[in-house]
């Protein structure tokens, strides 16, 4: 699974690379400073972002983390009790949803139930009085694009949860918008349609060529489809960045256990290029993290290497073994630590085997400063 | 499968003969009546007395004021359960139990407390005479009857209505605004379009009750306002005459068929 996965993003990087070069992007939306609180609990502290145009930035986190409240904001359902929303250079921190231009898709669909699927479509364009051949035209087009031709006339509440999920797709993205915004839209989606409907929005947001923000707790699905990666924790975004930046470079324990399986350890930061996990050394490639210092590494389990035991850095005694489908996984104790390792080749529960780690592969992180951060380390 | 059939046709069978005794007897008895005279034989004259100028008349009063009085309803319910579902805190619940209270009361209860209120020398009056203004002629007007039917109906229209917009989901609200509505068409469009079961449910539990009342019209409209309801009650308890009494209730029984059948179909169609 994993392998599939780091493939996916190999092949989504070198494309999304490709269209690095050729244009360079222009800032499209920007938080500024936002704060919400809702009674005594901090929804969103001082939150700054920045969304470009044309790109497909994923705000990943746990519930609670804010995600929802970030893109009701950036929609209008919520005004921030301190700070602004830009769009285009302009401050819409206090305009009205109907008054921006951009669209939502929402997580229960919230279709117009006394209302046919192409009246729901048509919705918006009414609104806006366009023409009737004009909205017959986009409404046929909009339901062409999300593979419902044929559906115009049926009664919404009779389609699947898929076939709604592509109404509601459909209704926002006929009018246009320069942003869609989309808010766990495949959360109630089986597992087998939410990655079909994965690729089928990577394929909308390239013909569209427009802004997509998406929200969703599903690290897999933030790696498969974004641009960029937005974790956020308890109102804070962790970190900002490309998705390999993301699974591979994670800059603090949150970040590291949520984006995937890992081994999380405390670890003494010798000097630079040298560490210790549990009193033994290991050659890593970090450096300027000071002299003696505790860290925190994160080494993913699909690049712990089992050998035999007298060739590793350190040995241990396997406890568990689970076969995954692409590979096995396996729970090794070493010194009363556990190690989780993925492997194509199993060993037997009880068998002592060695450990090596590519320096490449230990990521060093800063140990978190504040207590929140400390607080957001132990729930995670 | 055929032992729970049994079963449930056996746990039925008081409902069915309550229903047979309380409700199927009293319905052939008011069509036999209705459709014979003194002498048992078939009549269609005490149906056809309804073209009587007074009994016409007297419905047609009892077809306006009971529009008048569910018109008022809707038009008080309405902004109300969009406040209470609005607002959504905790004194909503409060809000409600105010609303439901008064109906713990008897009915007569209320009616005669309005009665009280409303009088010549009523409370309302008494009011008004000490801060030097003119005394009101409130009591036996069609107003007082319209008041009365709204105190005591308001609750049968709120319940429905408050139902209905609080099970539409705040997105569905939220996405059409977000599809450019501004909150008068996302009201007019969407809101309103999908509470339309609750008004209708609102509007029958209003308006089949205010179309038969007798009481409220005897108590605040003092007999000088005579409504439907009034004539057949009389003929009942004064002239004694349950042919044609039973021949106007059936006409009546008409109207009531005609006015949910109508509510009925406007919600089929909203649904289909």
């Amino acid at each position: 699974m994993k392998q599939r996965e780091v493939r996916l993003a190999k092949a989504i990087k070198s494309r999304r690379l490709i269209r690095r070069k050729l244009k360079l992007k222009k800032e499209l939306i920007r938080l500024k400073g936002v704060s919400k609180t809702y009674g005594d609990k901090t929804v969103l502290d001082d939150l700054d972002l920045t969304i470009h145009e044309n790109e497909f930035v994923t705000l990943l986190g746990p519930s609670g983390c804010g995600k929802t409240t970030t893109l009701r904001m950036i929609a209008g359902f919520e005004t921030p009790d301190q700070g602004s929303v830009w769009f285009d250079g302009k401050d819409i921190t206090n305009l009205p949803p109907n008054q921006r231009q951009l669209n939502t898709v929402f997580q229960n669909y919230a279709l117009f139930t006394h209302m046919n699927v192409a009246d729901n479509i048509a919705f918006g364009l009414n609104i806006r009085k366009k023409e009737k051949s004009y909205i017959k035209d986009k409404v046929d087009y909009a339901l062409k694009l999300v593979g419902l031709e044929g559906y115009g006339r049926r009664s919404v509440t009779n389609l699947s949860g898929g076939q709604q999920q592509r109404v509601a797709i459909a209704r926002a993205i006929v009018n246009e918008p320069k942003v869609l915004l989309l808010d766990e839209p495949l959360a109630a989606l089986d597992l087998k349609l939410r990655q079909d409907m994965q690729y089928e929005l990577i394929r909308l947001k390239n013909e569209l060529g427009i802004t997509f923000i998406y929200v969703t707790h599903d690290q897999q699905e933030a790696l498969t489809m974004s641009d960029t990666i937005v974790v956020m924790n308890q109102g804070y975004i962790q970190q900002m960045g490309s998705p390999e930046k993301i699974y591979n470079e994670p800059e603090n324990a949150f970040v590291a256990d949520f984006i995937g399986d890992s081994n999380l350890f405390p670890a003494v930061f010798l000097r630079d290029e040298r560490i210790a996990i549990d009193g033994v050394e290991f050659a890593c490639v970090d450096k300027g993290f000071g002299k003696n210092r505790p860290v925190d590494i994160v080494i993913r389990p699909e690049d712990v290497e089992i050998t035999e035991p007298e060739k590793g850095t350190v040995t241990g005694v396997v406890t568990d073994l689970i076969f995954k489908g692409v590979h096995y996984e396996m729970c090794i104790d070493v010194n009363g630590r556990e190690w989780v390792a993925h492997s194509t080749r199993p060993h037997a529960v009880d068998e002592r085997v060695g450990i090596t780690i590519d320096p490449f592969n230990i990521q060093v992180m800063n140990k978190p400063e504040s207590e929140d951060e400390q607080a957001a380390e132990l729930e995670a | 499968m055929n032992r729970t059939k049994h079963i449930s046709r056996v746990l039925g069978l008081p409902y069915r003969l309550w229903a047979a005794v309380f409700i199927v007897v009293p319905l052939v008895m008011v069509i036999w009546y209705g459709l014979t005279d003194a002498n048992g034989h078939a009549t269609f004259a005490n149906v056809a007395a309804i073209a009587d100028p007074a009994h016409s008349k007297a419905l047609l009063m009892s077809i306006l004021l009971a529009a008048a009085a569910t018109l008022v309803c809707l038009l008080l319910a309405y902004p109300l359960c969009m406040f209470l579902v609005e607002t959504e805190s905790h004194s909503n619940s409060f809000l409600t139990m105010l609303l439901i209270i008064p109906m713990w009361m008897n009915f007569l209860l209320r009616t005669y407390a309005w009665q009280s209120i409303l009088e010549k020398t009523g409370i309302l009056n008494t009011a008004l005479t000490a801060l030097g203004l003119h005394p009101l002629r409130l009591i036996n007007t069609p107003g007082a009857i319209i008041l009365g039917m709204v105190y005591n109906f308001l609750p049968f229209m709120v319940l429905p209505i408050y139902n209905s917009l609080e099970k539409i989901d705040p997105n569905v609200i939220n996405a059409a605004r977000d599809l450019g509505a501004s909150s008068r068409q996302t009201f007019l469009k969407v809101t309103f379009p999908l509470s339309l079961p609750g008004v209708i449910s609102g509007i029958n539990l209003v308006f089949v009750p205010a179309l038969t009342t007798f009481v409220i019209t005897s108590l605040l409209g003092g007999g000088k306002i005579l409504l439907i309801g009034n004539v057949i009650e009389q003929e009942f308890t004064l002239a004694y005459d349950w042919h044609l009494g039973s021949g106007l209730s059936l006409v009546l029984l008409i109207f009531i068929i005609i006015s949910v059948v109508i509510s009925t179909l406007t919600d089929k169609e909203e649904e289909a």
